[in-house]
């Protein structure tokens, strides 16, 4: 009990000073697995829209298969990682582990079924209306493509949003590719693998610190996002560009 | 062209710009890395801060430590992955030498292992030899009341570590099969670092083979309440050596053409230089009130304390050399 108490005094004193350990980790870690969403909204929306909006052969197949990724155990998509960039991997001579581009996008690849899953329900529950309706409105097939995107904003903005909480709460993909590495130089270590190392070494109060910012830091985030999303900002401003089209074309008639 | 064709052209743009941008980074703009694959004691008692640290403030040269345990330390080398292993399994060292991987082996620092237990004792292991205290565990084990696999008394780290390494070879000292025993109901195996088996046996109530420095600085936080009850003597010696990773591996010369073999040189020479020795040998005398390391290369030379010296030659010198002549590379300095 002792333990507990002691550590989260610990814990708050050194979030309030600002400590500087405290910071770097933070800000590696909201870097880190920001971009690694960054990049697999990028590549995840179009697979998204493709497998949303295209009929094919396998389609229940592939969406199976997504399904089941998204359970994939962390450590076990960390070790491919580190086999294929690891020095004796087959892009080993890029030289990528234990650097941050390796943490970058094992997260990016691991949260990728997510946003793919989540996105393509939120396509395909989109009124297939619209996209004829903007095709009768004269958008080309790609234009028609973007409204029902925006249509789904709702739906897209919810599984970059579970990517994300995936990324920042992950550790098996960072510890095997990213090497937990600290010390003055180009550190890897964030919020997840501080804490399991300050476990390790008995700094209890660090990691007790760590462990209620990063729970702090994820409770903002979806706060934030579900305030704009009951107020419909995000919804509205990414619907906007479809309806001043639907205006444009209504005006020029 | 359709839009997910468009935004996937971004998407793979995106992707070579952070790999790109990554590899340039490290190429041009940093200092040069130097990874350093290394037991956990060495890292969890937190020696290598300080060395990595001092080294940093007068070296133009990116220290990387990865706290693995001697095991996946001497993995990661064979993959081309360190420079620099710094380990304590002298059967494991040699036949990385052999295997022609490692070069320019320096002992570096030595402490003790010990076995910690409980306050109460409850195996009467205290004031007895390694081999007995061992002994005694087992029949402890094997006779104690509860035989369901719920109360487990002694904890392996069971992850191919220097520890446990060291933790095979006094069982089979003690005339018992480590495979075997890891099947009773008693034993624990936790596949984890140091400072995490403490803490588990701790919290177990049991016994468990740790080095000297990991547990004075765990029991000195107050993290764990073992007690230490096998002190200094011959079989729980325990000594600390460096290796660079050979820049010519016959075997994948592709992968270790990038070794930092330089670098890794210097390191040693550092590590093995009267100033760094004395760093060693200091550390941790003001917060625990003795030596978590000592420093090895003073000792060696002057072929003094006795009998220490003649305990480390017999534990981890090999042809009566701490490193062959066939497994140098260069820096005969090191070795005179």
């Amino acid at each position: 009990m002792a333990d507990i108490l002691g550590g989260i005094v610990e814990a708050f004193q050194l979030i309030f000073t600002g400590d500087p350990e405290i910071l770097g980790i933070v800000s590696r870690s909201l870097l880190f697995s920001g971009t690694a969403v960054i990049l697999a909204i990028l590549w995840g929306t179009p697979l998204a829209m493709l497998i949303a909006m295209k009929e094919f052969r396998g389609k229940t197949v592939i969406k199976t298969f997504l399904n089941t990724l998204i359970g994939l155990p962390t450590v076990v998509l960390g070790l491919i990682l580190f086999l294929i960039i690891s020095r004796g991997g087959p892009i080993g001579f890029l030289g990528l582990l234990y650097t941050p581009a390796a943490i970058m996008i094992g997260q990016a690849i691991l949260v990728t079924p997510i946003l793919v899953s989540i996105g393509v329900s939120a396509i395909e529950s989109v009124d297939p209306e619209i996209m004829s309706l903007s095709k009768t409105l004269g958008a080309s097939e790609s234009q028609a493509q973007v409204a029902v995107l925006k249509e789904a904003a709702s739906g897209i903005i919810l599984s970059d949003i579970a990517s994300f909480n995936r990324a920042i709460g992950e550790l098996g993909v960072v510890l095997l590719v990213g090497g937990n590495i600290v010390g003055v130089g180009n550190r890897t270590d964030v919020l997840t693998t501080a804490i399991s190392r300050n476990v390790q070494i008995g700094e209890i109060g660090l990691a007790v610190a760590l462990g209620i910012l990063l729970v702090i830091i994820l409770f903002t985030i979806n706060i934030i996002v579900a305030v704009l999303r009951k107020a419909n900002y995000i919804v509205e401003l990414a619907k906007a560009p479809y309806f001043r089209l639907k205006r444009y074309r209504e005006t020029k008639q | 062209m359709q839009a997910w064709q468009k935004l996937l052209i971004v998407a793979a743009l995106a992707t070579i710009i952070v790999v790109a941008g990554t590899i340039v980074y490290f190429n041009y703009f940093t200092k040069r890395r130097l990874f350093i694959s290394t037991t956990t004691s060495l890292d969890d008692t937190k020696l290598l801060e300080k060395i990595e640290s001092d080294y940093e403030a007068t070296h133009n040269v990116d220290l990387n430590i990865l706290a693995v345990g001697t095991g996946i330390a001497i993995q990661h080398a064979k993959n081309g992955d360190a420079d620099v292993v710094l380990v304590h399994a002298p059967s494991v060292e040699l036949s990385f030498l052999e295997d022609g991987y490692g070069v320019n082996r320096k002992i570096i620092a030595y402490n003790f292992f010990t076995i910690v237990g409980p306050a109460d004792d409850p195996a009467q292991t205290s004031g007895k030899t390694a081999t007995e205290a061992l002994f005694n565990i087992v029949q402890y084990g094997q006779n104690m009341p509860d035989q369901s696999g719920g109360t487990q008394i002694w904890v392996s780290r069971g992850d191919n570590s220097g520890t446990n390494s060291k933790e095979k070879s006094l069982w089979t000292a003690a005339g018992y099969n480590y495979t075997e025993l890891s099947e009773e109901v008693w034993f624990a195996s936790t596949g984890q670092g140091m400072g995490s088996t403490l803490t588990i046996a701790d919290q177990k109530n049991a016994y468990t083979l740790s080095d000297i420095g990991t547990y004075l600085k765990f029991y000195s936080d107050g993290t764990i309440s073992l007690s230490s009850l096998i002190l200094e003597e011959q079989p729980l010696l325990n000594v600390y050596s460096v290796m660079a990773v050979s820049p010519t591996v016959s075997a994948n010369q592709s992968v270790h053409e990038d070794i930092n073999f330089e670098d890794a040189m210097d390191f040693i020479e550092y590590l093995v230089s009267d100033e760094t020795q004395e760093l060693i040998t200091n550390y941790g005398k003001d917060t625990y009130g003795q030596s978590l390391f000592t420093g090895a290369v003073q000792p060696l030379i002057d072929d003094a304390p006795q009998p220490l010296v003649s305990w480390i030659q017999d534990y981890a010198f090999f042809d009566g050399s701490e490193c062959p002549p066939q497994y140098r590379n260069g820096y005969a300095d090191l070795y005179t």
